[in-house]
């Protein structure tokens, strides 16, 4: 059980960082989502594992639970990590749409060439 | 009392879902001028309640401490509320005259409320995990900000910054999950207690320089700062100057909040390697300005070096070195801010913040020449501007530990801040114009010159009052700084009278 968590840990962490050493925009999202489901677990891991227990405590005598803060702080990372990645989707779909391109290593010097549109009044 | 802990946070909420609604009309941009006119007077509230009665805190929900999220306010938190207040102010009437309608119409007003929100609830929460809600509140209200007009520029500084944040908020939680297996408790004061009672201290500094990392993206401290110079420059000039005067500063007050108060355990390496990152983040910061030929990128890359001072004065962990952090803190905060909406007045009448091709505003904008003059030389940290007094407290600090090298950089960092801020001044305001333009402000509709000068004239007399009468300032500093280095008041206002005992819901220790 600690083995598999470990190494699921491990191996989501290795993933995520590789893919967001990519210079595009979608492997560095994939790695980001790979990089909080690794965090997710561990923190999920951070309450001990224990299987088959209620998250509850008993009002029956000398009861075992897993303790429920950590699942609750996972369901927390986990919903504001979607709507991060959502948002980082969204924003690369934009960026790739306006540049046609989706590399996330474009210098400086581009865009400082690149004439600074004027949206103000 | 927890009325006045929570207002703070629940006026920007309100003003922001307001704004949102009427965001096609002008009653969506008074409405954000109110609401942070409200924000400011709460946040006086809350320091009047600080300095009458010490550490305040509230239970949300009337959960008791260690389980319930704590809202608590010490000196620095409060002043921290109170700058914000003040910036937000400026700022959002500043943006009267620098956001257009359409800008407007995309939810500017509400996103920028919803920034403030996050980053009072940042400077008032009293637990860690809260602090990660809080900077994802801010982190996705600032992205919206940073993109709002969807230029490719915007769009590409954008992902580097979303994408580094997002990596360091995913350190924070790692880290928050491992302290929570440790001492079985989020609650910052709580904390203190238990982590003295840690039996693997080892794995604990490891947390520790987990965060260190973490904040050190947010607050953009060498070597993790290159989302910062890669963003600040795209956005409307508005934006600029409220993310440069708040959003690295949370980070800064999120170091030394967890330094002073949580991780003390082994001071020797941790905040050596403080000492260290501090050298090296004022050194490239203040060199990468030097290498820059635009206004915005020059202001950019000094937020970088000036962000070294704050990290100083906590590296160095004296009391005089933490009144000098808390100090630079305030006055940095204003001065920033100020100099990026004065880099827009300028973009405004002159066309351009590229230094090239921008000139003759001395002649031609005499006023803004000196309202610029006024929060340059404060950071370049010439008497008697605010920045003297903060740098000086900060060198005394260094020479009293006897770390002459920092004492040294630090001065050297402050005469290349003044190159940088000279050679602003030279091409913007003392060589003519390049295509013969006179930039004159009274080229601007007078509503217009009204709501940009106001907010930056009225920082600018802020600068000067801080500088001309630092004695309160500094005492204020010191009781702040007393309060950080002896967290007890802290403690016993969080979790009551009488100091509790961890509560370790998990006990078993985690073994190397």
């Amino acid at each position: 059980m600690e083995l598999i968590v470990a190494s699921t840990v491990g191996v989501l962490t290795a993933g995520g960082v590789y893919l967001m050493l990519r210079l595009r925009t979608f492997p560095v999202i994939l790695g980001l989502a790979l990089l909080s489901y690794a965090v997710n677990v561990f923190i999920f891991a951070s309450g001990r594992l224990s299987i088959d227990q209620s998250p509850i405590l008993s009002p029956y005598g000398e009861a075992s639970y897993t303790d429920p803060l950590p699942q609750a702080l996972v369901l927390t990372a986990i919903v504001i990590s979607f709507g991060m990645t959502a948002v980082l989707v969204m924003i690369g779909l934009g960026a790739f749409f306006e540049s046609e391109t989706d590399r996330i290593d474009i210098d400086t010097a581009d865009d400082a060439a690149a004439p600074e549109k004027d949206t103000q009044a | 009392m927890s009325w006045v802990l929570a207002l703070p946070i629940i006026i920007p909420f309100a003003t922001a879902v307001l704004s949102f609604l009427f965001r096609k009309g002008p009653e969506g941009r008074w409405l954000s001028v109110v609401g942070s006119a409200g924000l400011l007077i709460a946040s006086g509230i809350l320091m009047a309640e600080v300095l009458a009665e010490g550490v305040i805190a509230a239970q949300m929900g009337q959960w008791a401490a260690p389980f319930g999220i704590t809202l608590v306010a010490d000196l620095l938190s409060a002043v921290m509320v109170v700058i914000t207040g003040i910036t937000g102010l400026a700022v959002s009437v500043y943006a009267l005259a620098d956001i257009d309608e359409r800008k407007e119409a995309l939810g500017y007003h509400a996103l920028f409320q919803v920034l403030l929100a996050g980053v009072v609830g940042a400077f008032l929460t009293g637990d860690l995990f809260n602090l990660y809600v809080w900077f994802e509140v801010m982190l996705i209200s600032s992205f919206g900000l940073l993109i709002l007009g969807g230029q490719r520029v915007q769009l590409d500084g954008g992902i580097k910054y979303v994408t580094l944040n997002l990596v360091s908020t995913i350190l924070f939680l790692a880290g928050v999950g491992l302290l929570y297996g440790m001492t079985g408790t989020l609650n910052m004061a709580d904390l203190h207690g238990a982590v003295q009672q840690v039996e693997n201290q080892g794995l604990l500094v490891v947390v520790a320089m987990m965060f260190m990392v973490a904040f050190g993206v947010k607050a953009a401290v060498f070597p993790l700062f290159f989302w910062l110079p890669a963003s600040y420059h795209t956005p409307a000039f508005s934006v600029s100057a409220i993310f440069a005067g708040l959003l690295t500063k949370v980070g800064v007050y999120a170091l030394i909040r967890t330094f002073t108060l949580i991780f003390t355990s082994d001071i020797a390496f941790t905040h050596t390697i403080l000492l260290w990152v501090a050298g090296f983040t004022m050194v490239t910061g203040v060199l990468g300005a030097a290498a820059m030929n635009d206004f915005r990128r020059i202001l950019s890359f000094h937020i970088v070096s000036q962000i070294g001072y704050m990290i100083l004065g906590l590296a160095l962990f004296t009391p005089l070195a933490i009144v000098g952090a808390v100090f630079y803190l305030v006055h940095h905060i204003i001065v920033k801010a100020n100099l990026f909406l004065v880099a827009g007045v300028a973009r405004r009448i002159a066309g351009s913040t590229e230094l090239s091709s921008i000139g003759g505003l001395y002649k031609s904008a005499p006023v803004l020449a000196v309202l610029f003059l006024v929060p340059a030389f404060s950071l370049a940290g010439f008497p008697p501007l605010s920045g003297f007094w903060a740098k000086y407290v900060l060198v005394k600090a260094s020479l009293d530990t006897e770390a002459y090298w920092i004492a040294g950089i630090a001065l050297a960092v402050g005469l290349m801040t003044i190159f940088s801020m000279t050679k602003i001044w030279g091409a913007a305001f003392w060589t003519p114009h390049p295509s013969g333009l006179e930039p004159s402000l009274s080229t601007l509709p007078s509503r217009d010159r009204a709501a940009l000068l106001l907010p930056i004239a009225s920082l600018a007399v802020l600068t000067c009052i801080i500088g001309f009468f630092p004695e309160p300032f500094v005492a204020f500093a010191e009781r702040s700084a007393a309060q950080l280095l002896d967290p007890t008041a802290y403690v016993a206002a969080v979790l009551g009278d009488v100091p509790m005992e961890a509560t370790g819901l998990a006990q078993a220790e985690v073994l190397p």
